[in-house]
């Protein structure tokens, strides 16, 4: 009886836990704004925030603001560092999202959204696009954000295919298949950085990713792919959640395993590659982003998703405004800078460790 | 409640279970034993749609197999799953929670009644005193119990085990036992249970199948099925070292010492 009332009484408790997924979002909803003004504020020409948001509710939201800033500050805010915050910000949500359902599917720790071959198989899409002496611009969009989106497919689909997914317990076989044509695609990338000459300066950017190059073209191209398939994701949570345990045991909870696995795997893929063909491969986000979240509200798939999107748009921000300062460095490598001991100290804050 | 109609299923060509007869009625209480590769795994995972026969049928709750979904199967058979490696951090209740995956409305997830669902099984499998803890550090009887709670919460007319005492000493084996007497005996609910120990099975379950080779050999009270003929054929042991109830002394005297599940 003492084991029953208690059992009760903690459970009643859940509540005040379960509000906590409120409080975090909410808190976050507030630190991605002021990232995204920060973002928008500074840079090379720094706009003061009064006025980045005058300029801002005066354009996109038609207010008639009596004007205090200059032409050209209202250019470089609306036309350069608006779409590329935003393009950092969908990114980001679009990597967390996809990493934190690679580390589900794949059930584990260590999957991120290149796991499977994207980042490779884009590589290789971009390096090819440089080598090729065509020159194509569609809706700003060159062969090279084409090929790096294809590549990016491609590569999963091979390694999905590959990897005879048919039965139950085949994730190994998965991982292990992407790391072969990964390996390969490697090695195609390695040649054609070698045979690249003057474009391996370009390639180079690409491996490194960034967002000096977004526009709002590219942003409004992206965001559908990257925003609808991470929905359809969040909307399949209780698959992601099902396969906590197991694939057998996700099935006896009544989820079509293969079905599943295939749609949230090709999902994550899609938000990947939508997402690597505008900034270029950055990691880090879509690694840590899902963990830190995992640590604050549990492994739950229905709240790490979304909050995982808000954290890896306030973390890619974050990045592309520190990129920015420091002097236009690559944003991979401040996301790598800050992302590798944060996830350090989170690991080793929590008790238990994380079992591969 | 479940009819297994001479049931063959294969893995690869080679045959796993042959010519398979098994009905269980509602509120039976079964248990499978037999030798490693009997097939007594395989049958569970054919009651649970996991594997294609080859040949045969199998009815669940009065409709094939074939004709219903993985939610369908799932709302009227909950099976214990054996003891996973969770790849992150999950506390207990959130394990038992994924027990009303099923159930639960599919984009907001957990309704009142499935919480109270979750909240009634940990109060009856008893794991309450855990609530909180990550259940990967839990040990491997407590988790077998976690796991049990899951399968409660999932509230299914039809329960199935694989193994459920395999990593259990003999206390929390008799523990678990007494629960799925109670599941059985005050809930109704329908035990299919896969067992190692034969002597637990004969003691605890009135119906006992026995498989060899993928073939169905006895299927009746323990004494009837487990006869020693029987046990020296299938097992290849020497039948005295199996204790059948009537001289099941050791484990009635386990049973006494420890606390009433229910």
């Amino acid at each position: 009886m003492t084991a029953l009332t208690s059992a009760r009484t903690t459970f009643a408790g859940r509540p005040r836990v379960a509000r906590r997924p409120v409080v975090i979002a909410g808190l976050g909803l507030g630190v991605l704004a002021l990232t995204v003004i920060a973002g928008v504020a500074a840079g090379s020409v720094f706009v003061p925030p009064g006025d980045t948001l005058a300029i801002l509710a005066h354009r996109l939201l038609g207010l008639d603001i009596a004007t205090t800033w200059t032409r050209a500050q209202e250019t470089i805010v609306v036309d350069l560092r608006l779409p590329r915050v935003l393009t950092a910000m969908t990114v980001g949500a679009g990597l967390a999202v996809a990493g934190a359902t690679f580390q589900g599917v794949l059930r584990n720790p260590l999957a991120d959204p290149y796991v499977l071959g994207t980042a490779s198989g884009a590589a290789l899409g971009a390096a090819v696009a440089v080598l090729v002496p065509v020159r194509t611009v569609v809706l700003e969009f060159g062969l090279l954000h084409g090929l790096a989106f294809l590549g990016a497919l491609g590569a999963v689909f091979v390694v999905y295919r590959l990897s005879r997914v048919g039965g139950h317990g085949q994730m190994t076989s998965l991982l292990l298949t992407g790391y072969a044509v990964g390996s390969l695609l490697a090695a195609g990338l390695a040649l054609a950085m070698y045979l690249s000459g003057t474009g391996l300066r370009q390639i180079f950017a690409y491996l490194l990713g960034g967002f000096e190059a977004a526009s709002w073209v590219r942003f409004a191209t992206a965001l559908p792919l990257v925003l609808g398939a991470s929905a359809l994701m969040i909307s399949r949570a209780r698959a992601l959640n099902g396969f906590l345990l197991g694939e057998e045991a996700a099935a006896h909870l009544g989820v079509d395993v293969r079905r599943e696995r295939a749609i949230l795997l090709g999902l994550a893929s899609l938000a990947t590659a939508a997402a690597v063909a505008v900034s270029g491969l950055i990691g880090f986000v879509g690694l840590v982003a899902p963990h830190v979240v995992r640590l604050a509200v549990g492994p739950n798939a229905r709240l790490v998703l979304p909050l995982a999107a808000l954290f890896g748009a306030i973390l890619m921000v974050a990045a592309d405004l520190a990129a920015r300062l420091v002097g236009e460095i690559p944003v991979g490598v401040v996301t790598a800078v800050i992302g590798a001991p944060f996830f350090l100290v989170l690991l080793r804050r929590t008790r238990a460790g994380y079992e591969l | 409640m479940i009819r297994l109609e001479r049931l063959t299923v294969a893995y690869r060509g080679r045959p796993a279970l042959r010519d398979v007869d098994l009905h269980v009625d509602a509120g039976e209480r079964v248990a499978l034993v037999g030798p490693n590769g009997a097939g007594k795994s395989t049958l569970l995972r054919a009651i649970a749609g996991l594997v294609e026969p080859v040949v045969g049928s199998v009815e669940l709750g009065g409709s094939p197999l074939a004709g219903l979904d993985r939610l369908a199967i799932a709302r009227r058979l909950a099976v214990v799953p054996q003891l996973p490696t969770l790849p992150f951090a999950t506390a207990v209740e959130e394990v038992v929670a994924l027990g009303r995956l099923p159930h639960e409305h599919p984009i907001r997830g957990l309704r009142p009644v499935d919480r109270a669902a979750i909240a009634a099984a940990i109060d009856r499998v008893g794991v309450g005193h855990l609530l909180g803890r990550d259940a990967r550090e839990l040990s491997l009887g407590e988790r077998q119990l976690v796991l049990l709670a899951l399968a409660v919460a999932q509230g299914a007319p039809v329960l199935a085990l694989d193994e459920p005492t395999v990593h259990l000493d003999l206390r929390h084996q008799v523990e678990v036992m007494e629960l799925l007497v109670d599941l059985n005996e005050r809930d109704g609910t329908t035990i299919v249970a896969v067992l190692h120990d034969v002597g637990l099975a004969a003691h605890f379950f009135p119906r006992i199948v026995v498989l060899d080779r993928g073939r169905l050999v006895a299927d009746g009270p323990p004494l009837q099925a487990l006869d020693a003929d029987r046990i020296r054929d299938v097992f290849g042991v020497d039948p005295a070292l199996v204790r059948l109830p009537a001289e099941a002394s050791e484990l009635e005297s386990a049973r006494a010492i420890a606390p009433s599940a229910g």
